[in-house]
């Protein structure tokens, strides 16, 4: 690649990061409590504990816009590593089963266990999801280096096992079950605080970097695994690694915040208009693009229907759905 | 699969149409609708009275007592199998069809956002207005094919679609759908979510010769018609271009065969509910048992068939005491086969 050329991508991702910093900002500002700028920096310079707007700030709006960044740069990645591996463009981290062996956990564990805080739900979900990934991972691949359409049905039949069975669960138990199932079903990031962030992000830290090291194997991957070996690519340690990153990635952003299926399914296709199908700059566009969606969404959220608020997974879908059809109309779109 | 032996076929040539008939593909369609002809006779002597087999067979030659279990089998279980078998086969042609048109192997009326503007539709209908059974039956299949027109349409560009596009338009549209659902899911009354929910599983409760009359007649139209013209499908499955040297109208073809497809997955909707992985599974499991190449029509109806009447057996012999909504039930019975066959064979294809 030109050097003019590699400097405007640089140029392009910088960009993406301001606004990503912007949208965090609003994130941090917006609210159904209209809280003045200024009070909001003293509440991060000078905090003072018996000031409530000041405990706003701290404890519920920087921890959730934090999570949005981490969950969305999660998604994004997990998603276009999917997309590389699996050679579909339909492939979005639900294909690994990881929301629907999340969903199957958490609605066991409100109706089984009786657990009522979201922050509870957190471990029950990264179970699930472990779980169920791990389950794909294996089933796809048992019969050495997995082609990418067995992973992609093992990952339906999957899903549509474990979805089934929650809603079998749903179905069963008491009316109030399915009442807070449905309010994580459709992806919020309401009342997560430090308590549900710190671990994502450290699981959300170790799975971008595996998967950024990941970069170059991934344009081979993509070529299909007879080229990929041609190529001098282990497709074992590609399928292994990259499925550990999707795991912790999107294993963690369902755990926290619900899923959000349009993130990870639509961030490494806006990416690829931007970057073409190379990984080395796909993944940190998809990644950036993702968190900015994910952000915007979370903040628009809350200010669009006071006093409630509309969860990130909705609010992200109905901004980008149409947004998304336009730029496919728009360009030529690019393959995988 | 080993190339020792050739498959049997058997040619059958007039001047317009040719067929070729593999031996395989017959005998394995042919027992797969004799067992969902059997799943569905054992599932008419269930219930809450016990009919036995030989006065079900009796009532149905037309000689019955005209009594009670005569009505019980004429008016509440026939039509019910009878749902469950046309259902079935309505999807999995439906599948059959997107799978190719798409090129991929999770092609399903999903794709081109059917199903999720089936769910809008009813839903809408259910939280926004309350109406009855059949208002949502028709405000889904309305909602679905509106949503599929609206992808087809936003999908053209200089009058051609382009498998690829679609599949992108039903990814946006799909999204943006699935969040109006979810916020009318969050949104609304308790009481209508809930119902709401029970919409979304699928069911075969309560259904009357109304609800079969439309997709069986559709199942016995559309399916020959597109059994007729799947070959030309196949040759698009090449590429657009190879496909138009071969002499094939690619855009037509492409348009007439997701109309029927939709139309299919309509009438299925309308009469059932959404019921998953029907439409995704019935035609990978049935490549998978014929071996036969080519776009799977007929097998993968017989397989649809198949897969919902032994749903519906499971959920009436089932002796816990549980709600078992068919359409989950579907899922979980083809998930789980998927797997095992999935576990069995060699290699993907």
């Amino acid at each position: 690649m030109g050097r003019k050329k590699a400097r405007r991508r640089l140029a392009g991702l910088l960009a993406l990061c301001g606004l990503v910093l912007a949208c965090m900002l609003f994130g941090v500002v917006a609210g159904a409590r209209p809280i003045p700028l200024a009070t909001t920096w003293q509440a991060i310079v000078h905090f003072d504990p018996a000031n409530s707007d000041h405990l706003l700030v701290r404890y519920v709006r920087i921890p959730r816009t934090l999570l949005a960044v981490v969950v969305g740069a999660g998604l994004g990645t997990a998603g276009a590593i999917l997309q590389a591996l699996t050679r579909n463009p339909l492939s979005d981290p639900g294909i690994l089963g990881i929301n629907a062996g999340a969903a199957v956990a958490i609605a066991a564990a409100i109706a089984l266990f009786g657990v009522s805080d979201v922050s509870a739900y957190m471990g029950f979900g990264l179970l699930g999801a472990g779980v169920a990934g791990t389950a794909v991972y294996l089933l796809g691949n048992l019969n050495r280096n997995g082609a990418a359409v067995r992973i992609v049905l093992a990952g339906a039949a999957i899903t549509v096992v474990l979805l089934s069975l929650a809603q079998i669960v749903l179905v069963n138990s008491d009316e109030h079950v399915f009442d807070q199932f449905r309010h994580w079903s459709v992806g919020s990031l309401q009342g997560r605080g430090y308590a549900v962030l710190y671990p994502v992000l450290v699981l959300t830290s170790v799975g971008l970097l595996i998967a950024l090291s990941l970069a170059k194997a991934l344009d081979t991957a993509a070529l299909g695994t007879d080229l990929a070996r041609a190529l001098g690519g282990d497709p074992r340690r590609i399928w292994g690694l990259s499925a550990l990153a999707v795991i912790m990635l999107s294993g963690a952003a369902t755990a926290a915040a619900g899923p959000i299926g349009f993130v990870g399914l639509t961030a490494p296709h806006i990416a690829r208009l931007i970057t073409g199908p190379g990984h080395r700059w796909l993944l940190p566009y998809a990644m950036a693009i993702a968190a900015l969606l994910t952000v915007g969404a979370d903040a628009l959220g809350r200010v669009i229907a006071p006093p409630g608020e509309v969860g990130v997974g909705i609010m992200v879908a109905l901004m980008g759905g149409p947004f998304f059809i336009t730029l496919v109309r728009r360009h030529q779109v690019s393959k995988l | 699969m080993s190339a020792s032996s050739t498959p049997r076929r058997w040619l059958w040539r007039s001047r317009h149409a040719s067929f070729r008939v593999d031996a395989r593909l017959a005998a394995v369609t042919l027992v797969l609708a004799g067992l969902a002809m059997l799943a569905a006779l054992y599932a008419v002597t269930f219930g809450r009275i016990a009919i036995p087999f030989s006065e079900v067979l009796a009532t149905l030659a037309g000689h019955g007592d005209g009594g009670m279990q005569q009505q019980v089998v004429l008016n509440l279980r026939l039509p019910r199998v009878l749902v469950a078998i046309f259902a079935g086969a309505a999807l999995g042609v439906s599948g059959a069809v997107f799978q190719s048109v798409s090129r991929n192997t999770l092609g399903s009326p999903d794709v081109i956002g059917f199903t999720t503007g089936a769910a809008t539709g009813a839903l809408a209908q259910i939280v926004l207005f309350g109406g009855g059974p059949i208002a949502v039956s028709l405000s889904a299949v309305l909602g679905g094919m509106l949503t599929a027109g609206l992808v087809y349409l936003l999908s053209v560009k200089h009058g051609a679609t382009g498998g690829y596009r679609l599949v992108l338009m039903g990814i946006g549209a799909g999204a943006t759908l699935n969040a109006l659902n979810g916020l009318m899911l969050v949104r609304g009354d308790l009481d209508n979510a809930v119902a709401a929910n029970l919409w979304l599983a699928g069911s075969l409760n309560a259904r009357s010769w109304d609800h079969v009359f439309p997709v069986m007649s559709g199942c016995l139209l559309l399916i020959p018609a597109v059994g007729l013209v799947v070959a030309r499908l196949g040759l698009i499955e090449m590429g657009d271009d190879v496909a138009r040297q071969l002499g094939v109208n690619v855009e037509r073809t492409r348009f007439a065969m997701v109309a029927c497809a939709v139309l299919l997955a309509g009438l299925a909707t309308g009469a059932a509910g959404p019921i998953a992985f029907v439409a995704l599974a019935a035609p990978q499991l049935a490549i998978r048992l014929t071996g036969a190449g080519g776009v799977p029509v007929v097998s993968a109806a017989a397989m649809g068939a198949f897969l919902l009447a032994l749903a519906d057996l499971a959920t009436q012999i089932s002796g816990v005491d549980l709600v078992l909504p068919i359409g989950r039930v579907t899922g979980l019975v083809g998930g789980l086969y998927l797997l095992w066959l999935l576990t069995r064979s060699r290699r993907g294809q």
